[in-house]
């Protein structure tokens, strides 16, 4: 594999999980209903989505992007830290964006957080022993309720948030060019596409679990 | 203007190098950066010690054999110019520069400020040209080609090779470069024939000599003396993708 094909497979998997990303995030404003509906409706669709044969298909193209997207980020960090240069005065940061040059950070990040995210919800669901609500469904809102009554796990979502935002502001225009857009014009509507996507997306997951905090 | 220089010093390609400190007295600040480093020469000799040195030719900011990083940044702190073009005008009496070689996996430092940039041109060999049969210019009339087009192909052939774009990443990669003259190349129509195979070929003796991904930090184009547009990294993205979705069976 040479650098740009290892950077196509970046771009692949990265816009891939945005895609889910947005879905992911449409399904869950369910939290902001009223409790009782919430916990119906966010059940109901959790059941939905952990029966359906498609989306099972598509859960494993998840996990496969996640992991393929967060080995090869390594891969790549590493050989770029090998074939760049260091300076003894560095003031090379003038021309570039922090968060351009620190994916691989806010990457790193964005793992530790979905390591947890996991434990703290897919885990418990599948796994885990969770009640029935009166519905006959797995009660999985009241796990995330109980979950975000942590304050430090609400502050760990927040920052991870963050740093996802960060990541895919750079990350959506990064890997549409990768895939080869060049055209002046749309090149510039995916950079302000990704600024919008990013702040919604990111701000809307960052206020659930301090929504669910302060009023449940 | 007085001056306190720090500058890389290094022997040769297999031995470590360090930074010197010089002092310099009587610089005039309508000295370009490369005739200050004359005088440093010049005093250096005088006093029977050897000179720093360093790559150039034109010193009009044409051929790209200049190029240094000064206080960290790839031809000095004015955008847009070679190293050559910087005056010392540019700089207060007193201070003190630091100046260090390009370099990076693909660049490896040859003596003092002194960087093997042979890495380009075995890229360029690698696909950047046309294959014609030599006799007499056809004519022109016969392939024609839009005055747009003309400009856009004109654009990324200014890339004079300095190598500032490898300096300046925080990958050393070759992506602006190798990018500029492959989509020079495929904009015009005497390459066409050879427009899969191009891509393909650059892009791997690129990476054969050591280069890093493009994170589209975008530096590169900031820092570069002819303004040589991102774009044409994502042009030759483009290309490479093509190439493959379209490649002929062997
Ligand atoms: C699992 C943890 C993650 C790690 C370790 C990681 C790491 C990285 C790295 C190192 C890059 C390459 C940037 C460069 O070339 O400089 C990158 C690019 C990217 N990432 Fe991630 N990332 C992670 C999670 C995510 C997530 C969750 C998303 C989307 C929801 C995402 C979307 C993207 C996109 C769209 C790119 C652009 C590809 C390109 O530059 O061509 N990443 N990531
Ligand atoms: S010496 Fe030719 S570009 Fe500077």
């Amino acid at each position: 594999m040479n650098t740009l094909a290892r950077k196509i497979l970046m771009a692949a998997t990265g816009l891939f999980l945005c895609f889910f990303l947005l879905i992911h995030f449409l399904g869950n404003t369910q939290l902001f209903l009223e409790p009782e509906h919430a916990q119906k409706g966010f059940n109901a669709y959790s059941k939905f989505l952990s029966n359906n044969f498609l989306i099972k298909g598509v859960s494993y193209l998840l996990y496969l992007s996640i992991i393929a997207h967060a080995i090869y980020g390594i891969i790549i960090t590493n050989k770029n830290n090998k074939a760049k240069g260091s300076y003894k005065s560095d003031h090379r940061g003038r021309a570039s964006k922090w968060y351009s040059r620190s994916m691989g950070v806010l990457g790193t990040l964005i793992l530790i957080f979905l390591v947890i995210h996991f434990q703290n919800f897919w885990y418990q669901y599948k796994f885990g022993e969770v009640g029935l609500d009166p519905y006959g469904n797995k009660d999985l809102y009241g796990v995330v309720v109980a979950s975000f009554q942590n304050s430090w796990l609400v502050v760990l979502y927040v920052i991870s948030m963050i740093a996802l935002a960060y990541h895919l502001i750079h990350g959506i225009q990064s890997g549409i060019r990768t895939l080869g857009l060049f055209h002046p014009k749309f090149v510039r509507w995916v950079n302000v596409f990704a600024v919008i996507y990013s702040i919604v997306i990111c701000t809307g997951f960052a206020l659930m679990p301090i929504y669910i905090y302060f009023t449940t | 203007m007085k001056l306190q220089l720090k500058i890389w010093r290094q022997v040769d390609r297999n031995s470590a190098g360090k930074l010197e400190s010089y002092q310099l007295d009587n610089v005039n600040h309508h000295m370009s950066f490369l005739e200050m480093l004359d005088t440093l020469n010049e005093q250096l000799i005088t006093n029977k010690e050897r000179p720093v040195e360093f790559d150039h030719d034109c010193r009009e900011g044409i051929c790209g054999q200049c190029g240094v990083m000064i206080n960290g940044i790839a031809h000095g702190p004015l955008k847009n110019t070679t190293t050559c073009q910087l005056h010392m005008r540019e700089f207060k009496d007193g201070e003190t520069i630091l100046i260090e070689p390009f370099h990076g996996a693909g660049f490896p430092v040859k003596k003092d400020l002194k960087v093997d940039r042979s890495a380009f041109d075995r890229i360029i060999s690698s696909g950047g040209f046309v294959s014609v049969n030599t006799g007499q210019a056809p004519e022109a009339n016969s392939l024609p080609v839009s005055h747009e087009t003309a400009e856009q192909a004109f654009d990324s052939a200014a890339c004079i090779g300095c190598g500032a774009c490898v300096a300046t990443c925080k990958n050393g990669s070759a992506a602006l470069f190798t990018s500029a003259k492959i989509t020079q190349l495929a904009l015009l129509p005497q390459s066409e024939k050879e427009r899969k195979t191009r891509v393909i070929d650059m892009v791997n003796q690129m990476d054969k000599e050591g280069f890093g991904h493009c994170s589209n930090t975008e530096a590169c184009e900031v820092e570069c003396p002819q303004g040589i547009s991102v774009l044409n990294i994502a042009r030759m993205n483009y290309e490479y993708n093509r190439a493959n979705f379209f490649k002929h069976k062997k």
